[in-house]
């Protein structure tokens, strides 16, 4: 599948990307998750945010983009003339300290106030567990300690539900004062970017909103593929296209379209 | 003179992983991964196992494939390229496995634990997650000192922690450089440590650098030369990731008349790692070596 705009071609995980990379500030230090993230991280390091700090699980710091295109991070063309290479206990702290700004998971399910579930569909107990699914990684981590933390999914009824099945990474909870009542010092989901668009959470109540469809993209569809009463942001808008020089870096960390299917 | 830990695979796995034991097998998450010593394991049919780790890509999913595992404490158990793990998802959905869910924090800090010695750790993740509904040894307490709410993560003390290094001596000292992981906490946890090495060296080697020795010698239980031993996974200084061969596992795991033709061919189809790197081929490990290599400065140890 493609998208195709009168100016550009590309596919809906390109946009993804982009739009993931675009979160990203120059100068922050950014956990980098496993597949897509990879990606972004790369690109906002090639483009907007030159002083941008990756820290990997694996117990990586680097500062530059990989001589070589990585399918994952323990690729060891990431680890080539890195900043420090260290314990996954090292890396981690710097996150439980506070000094990671921000952090990139992925999700099987989400519910309105942005917990995320990674780890059983259905119940817990044997008999009740429909799917299992490989558990967190370092994703309840960084949704727990990253000053904030962006969610990267495709858009699907059944993955956009009323209340997940399992909390694997934290998200506000129930709502306003859930993470400080749980303990948690800081931070919670900024963005969710969907194959679909790109919803952010209203402070006051905690809740999931539609920020932005991607192009080609009705809110209508976005609200038949979410499984509750999606709240649409007044300013609603266009997600921007990756430009041309997007799509040329995204095609050289990624030449045989892997991740990105272009 | 130190009396040599040297041995053979199979003589370190029948000898240090016997039936029931909790093993750490895959602390560098990614890299340096003992596959040699996970297929020797389920060559000769271990059972009861509990297996420890963070991320250990497919070799839990291949160890509980072939049957040799009763419990699994991890942060994530799949195919990291990929996604699912098929034999994890069977057996769990099957009821035939027992699972603690952890963080890769949690599991760091609970090896941590076990290799100060101390009974707990005090830690700021997981709080408000359902971690703590599937894993026992997770619980909320309040800080002594600060009346904050933390979690407090139980300590891991494994039976034997399996590692892939680069060099090592007949001592048990060895060298590992890269990224770690899990590997110094899980190492230092464990009762007995079998270290799998891609080349063996004279102590002098080893000793000239002991900043980049991971443990002391007296702390292994064991050392086997394995060359190309944590194929298909990466070893810096050695070689590269094979990413065809988890790639194509995703489609020979996915049932489980697909994953005993694999194991059939791949594991008990082979005698040992020569036998497998020949059924492998030269061409293949030739296009996983390194295309260049990239050495560091040498340090001043002297007085």
């Amino acid at each position: 599948m493609v998208v195709e705009t009168q100016t550009r071609v590309y596919t809906p995980a390109e946009s993804m990307v982009t739009a993931a990379a675009r979160e990203i500030r120059d100068g922050e230090v950014v956990f980098v998750g496993m597949r897509l993230p990879l990606l972004g991280f790369l690109l906002a390091r090639s483009t907007h945010a030159p002083r941008a700090m990756g820290v990997y699980e694996l117990g990586i710091v680097r500062n530059t983009p990989a001589p070589e295109p990585i399918l994952t991070m323990g690729d060891l063309p990431n680890l080539s003339r890195a900043q420090w290479l260290a314990d996954t206990l090292d890396v981690m702290s710097l996150l439980q300290r506070g000094d990671v700004d921000v952090g990139f998971i992925g999700g099987a399910q989400v519910d309105r106030f942005g917990n995320l579930n990674t780890s059983y569909i259905g119940g817990v107990e044997p008999g009740k567990i429909e799917t299992r699914l490989p558990g967190s990684g370092g994703a309840c981590d960084i949704a727990s300690l990253a000053r904030r933390h962006i969610i990267l999914m495709a858009h699907e009824k059944r993955r956009f539900v009323p209340r997940v099945d399992y909390i694997t990474s934290p998200g506000f909870g129930d709502g306003p004062g859930w993470r400080e009542r749980a303990g948690l010092p800081r931070g919670g989901p900024s963005t969710v970017i969907t194959t679909l668009g790109v919803l952010r959470f209203d402070p006051a109540t905690c809740e999931m909103l539609l920020a932005s469809t991607h192009p080609g993209v009705s809110v209508e569809e976005v609200l038949a593929n979410t499984g509750w009463p999606l709240k649409v942001a007044p300013e609603v808008t266009h997600t921007p296209e990756p430009t041309a020089e997007d799509l040329q870096i995204l095609r050289r960390f990624d030449p045989h379209g892997f991740w990105t299917g272009h | 003179m130190t009396a040599t830990k040297l041995m053979s695979l199979g003589e370190a796995i029948a000898e240090f992983v016997p039936d029931g034991s909790s093993v750490v097998i895959g602390a560098g998450l990614e890299s340096c991964i003992p596959f040699a010593a996970g297929h020797e394991i389920i060559r000769q049919r271990k059972r009861h196992l509990t297996l420890v780790g963070p991320i250990s890509d497919i070799l839990f999913d291949q160890l509980i494939g072939a049957g040799c595992v009763a419990a699994v404490r991890a942060a994530w158990v799949g195919n990291v390229i990929t996604g699912s793990g098929y034999n994890f998802r069977r057996a769990v959905e099957g009821g035939d496995i027992e699972v603690e869910d952890h963080s890769n924090l949690t599991l760091a800090l609970a090896l941590r634990a076990g290799a100060m010695g101390v009974p707990f750790l005090p830690t700021r993740t997981a709080l408000g997650s359902d971690l703590f509904s599937t894993n026992p040894h997770l619980t909320a307490v309040t800080c002594p000192f600060t009346a904050e709410r933390l979690a407090a993560v139980a300590a891991i003390v494994p039976d034997v922690t399996i590692l892939h290094v680069q060099r090592a001596d007949e001592a048990g000292r060895a060298h590992l450089w890269g990224n770690f992981g899990v590997a110094r906490e899980a190492a230092l946890a464990s009762r007995w440590v079998i270290l799998c090495a891609e080349e063996i060296v004279a102590a002098e080697v080893i000793e000239r650098d002991p900043n980049r020795v991971i443990l002391p010698g007296f702390r292994v239980s064991a050392v086997v030369h394995v060359p190309w031993g944590a194929h298909p996974s990466p070893v810096p200084g050695h070689y590269n990731r094979d990413h065809g061969m988890f790639l194509s596992y995703q489609r020979e795991s996915k049932t489980p008349e697909a994953f005993a033709a694999w194991q059939a061919s791949w594991v008990d189809g082979v005698r040992d790692r020569a036998e497998y790197l020949a059924r492998l081929g030269q061409e293949r490990t030739a296009s996983l070596a390194l295309k260049h290599h990239a050495l560091s400065e040498a340090v001043d140890y002297g007085c």
